[in-house]
């Protein structure tokens, strides 16, 4: 398998606490990797770091065989690395399918253009209601987001995400607060994700961790303790002992 | 919808017939007045562009006017005439001194995104005092008025009419900008900074050149400006008329097409009724503008839309 994204030795400090402390992994196309830790372990500054919002200390990141350590947040979306956010980040001024609407013209790169309604266009409306389908909005696609529930919110956020067109999706517990029906729900879109698209998943529901990943890191305090397949994972003494508790 | 269109019609039907109207009760000094509201009404509606849509809190658009109006004073004054010559350079002055201003200052956010345009716009401020040629404190009277074949701005009646036709084409201008592509990635990056980064918006280019179409929108206005009051004074660019187009913008809602225009109506004649009454006219002006923003929330405009 090739690696779409290599990590080597992140490292990111804030003041005395070592948030990420020489982070390593690869994540080969097609994968679905996830990310698990307690809280705290640093899961975030590491989406962060990946998705260019946080510039790391030392260490370098390579995506799709190019050295993007450096590179703006919009640089590595427009590259084809596209993240959600843990905590619901949408334009909740807009409809749901002007959001995604924006996500594909943000991915167009053609934002210069004055004078033609972008809401007409159906070059931007089309695959943003394709979008929509797919996470199953369709019939709330002219609502104004801040009016969606939160389990629509996080179903907006993928659909974001997916319509940048990305080759690497980050994922931020894109279950967070959902009920058991919602995170069902979630758990058979992103199952149908998978394989198109490499994600890498950071999430605390071990269920949906377990079914989707390919392959698990196990981060603590910063350190990755474990990366492995999930039986593998499931079967780590030091991992049942920094996490998951015995009887897991 | 229909409450806009009506909105509209109104407010044309009105603004076409209000001159023959006045004269024929020998009101002249009512066309100047509506003139002189619908120029200011241009200078809202271009900030409108960058506050409204596109959340930067410009505290030092009166620039913008100035440049406008003193590029058209400045050429009068070396003897050019030509109209086109006037509002091409007001135009083009404004809008680069916008992108030297906005190049700095986009940078900044929230507090100090404020005081760096306040503080830009007191620099051109005491630029104008200090050009003694130019009448410095005084100000200048403008040698010649803008001169167009066919229109002459020196009739009051026919340089109503030409800013009233200015002020509806730049607001249907910026309605266009702000539901275009570039408008809807300039309202993102207002609405979510971070997630309109993270899909791959850049917000500085964008930001950078609304404020630039902003600014020579104001340009226009200026120029506008100079050929009604064939007058010109630093005070144009103090920061008492940078907040005035800042409260007719709030006060007739900021992101709508007709809230800079409502604005700018509502705060000018508000003004005049209140001088007629007293020479304090301020103290009763201040309560009405504070009570007016705490309970017309989305502004005057958001009368028209609120069932939408």
């Amino acid at each position: 398998m090739n690696n779409l994204l290599s990590v080597e030795n992140l490292s990111k400090s804030f003041g005395a606490l070592r948030a990420s402390d020489g982070i390593g992994f690869d994540v080969g196309e097609g994968e679905t990797h996830a990310v698990i830790g307690p809280n705290g372990a640093g899961k975030t500054t590491l989406i962060s770091q990946l998705a260019g919002n946080l510039r790391p200390d030392a260490g370098s990141i390579r995506f799709a065989g190019e050295d993007i350590t450096r590179l703006s947040a919009p640089r590595r979306s427009r590259k084809g690395l596209a993240r959600s956010f843990q905590i619901t980040s949408v334009f909740p001024e807009f409809t749901a399918l002007d959001n995604v609407a924006l996500a594909v013209q943000a991915q167009a790169g053609h934002s210069f253009r004055f004078w033609r309604p972008a809401q007409q266009d159906s070059r931007l409306t089309d695959p943003a209601s394709r979008v929509l389908s797919e996470v199953g909005l369709t019939e709330r696609q002219h609502i104004l987001a801040a009016n969606l529930s939160h389990g629509e919110h996080r179903q907006l956020e993928v659909a974001m995400a997916l319509a940048t067109r990305p080759r690497l999706l980050l994922l931020d517990e894109p279950m967070a607060g959902m009920g058991i029906e919602e995170s069902q729900r979630m758990i058979a879109l992103l199952g149908a994700l998978k394989r198109r698209l490499t994600i890498i998943l950071v999430e605390h529901d071990m269920d949906a961790v377990f079914r989707l990943a390919d392959r698990i890191s196990v981060l603590v305090y910063g350190r990755i303790i474990a990366t492995d397949t999930p039986e593998k994972i499931r079967a780590n003494e030091e991992v049942r002992r920094a996490y998951l508790g015995e009887d897991a | 919808m229909k409450k806009k269109i009506a909105f509209w019609a109104v407010l044309v039907a009105a603004l076409i017939l209000l001159p023959p109207l006045v004269l024929a009760v020998k009101q002249p000094y009512y066309v100047d007045l509506v003139r002189r509201i619908m120029i200011l009404a241009i200078a809202a509606i271009s900030l409108d562009l960058i506050l409204g849509y596109g959340g930067l809190v410009s505290f030092g658009h009166a620039a913008y006017l100035g440049v406008g109006a003193y590029a058209v004073g400045i050429l009068a004054f070396y003897g050019v005439a030509s109209g086109w010559a006037h509002f091409a350079v007001a135009i083009g002055a404004s809008a680069l001194v916008a992108l030297a201003i906005g190049a700095v200052s986009i940078r900044t956010s929230g507090i100090y995104f404020i005081m760096i345009t306040l503080a830009f716009t007191q620099m051109l401020y005491y630029l104008g005092i200090s050009l003694a040629e130019f009448g410095g404190d005084d100000g200048m009277r403008i040698k010649t008025r803008s001169r167009f074949p066919l229109v002459d701005l020196g009739d009051p009646v026919t340089a109503y009419y030409v800013a009233f036709v200015l002020m509806l084409l730049s607001a249907f201008i910026v309605s266009r900008i702000v539901n275009s592509r570039f408008g809807m990635a300039l309202r993102a990056c207002k609405s979510n900074d971070a997630r309109a980064r993270a899909l791959g918006f850049s917000p500085y280019p964008v930001r950078l050149i609304a404020f630039v179409i902003a600014g020579g929108l104001c340009g226009l206005s200026g120029a506008l400006y100079a050929n009604h009051t064939n007058y010109i004074t630093p005070s144009l660019m103090s920061w008492l008329q940078s907040g005035e187009l800042m409260f007719m913008v709030i006060l007739g809602g900021m992101g709508t097409t007709a809230g800079p225009v409502l604005g700018a109506f509502a705060l000018l004649l508000a003004e005049e009724v209140l001088k007629g009454f007293t020479e304090y006219w301020q103290v009763i002006l201040g309560p009405l503008l504070v009570l007016s923003v705490i309970f017309f929330r989305h502004g005057l405009a958001g009368i028209f839309s609120r069932h939408e």
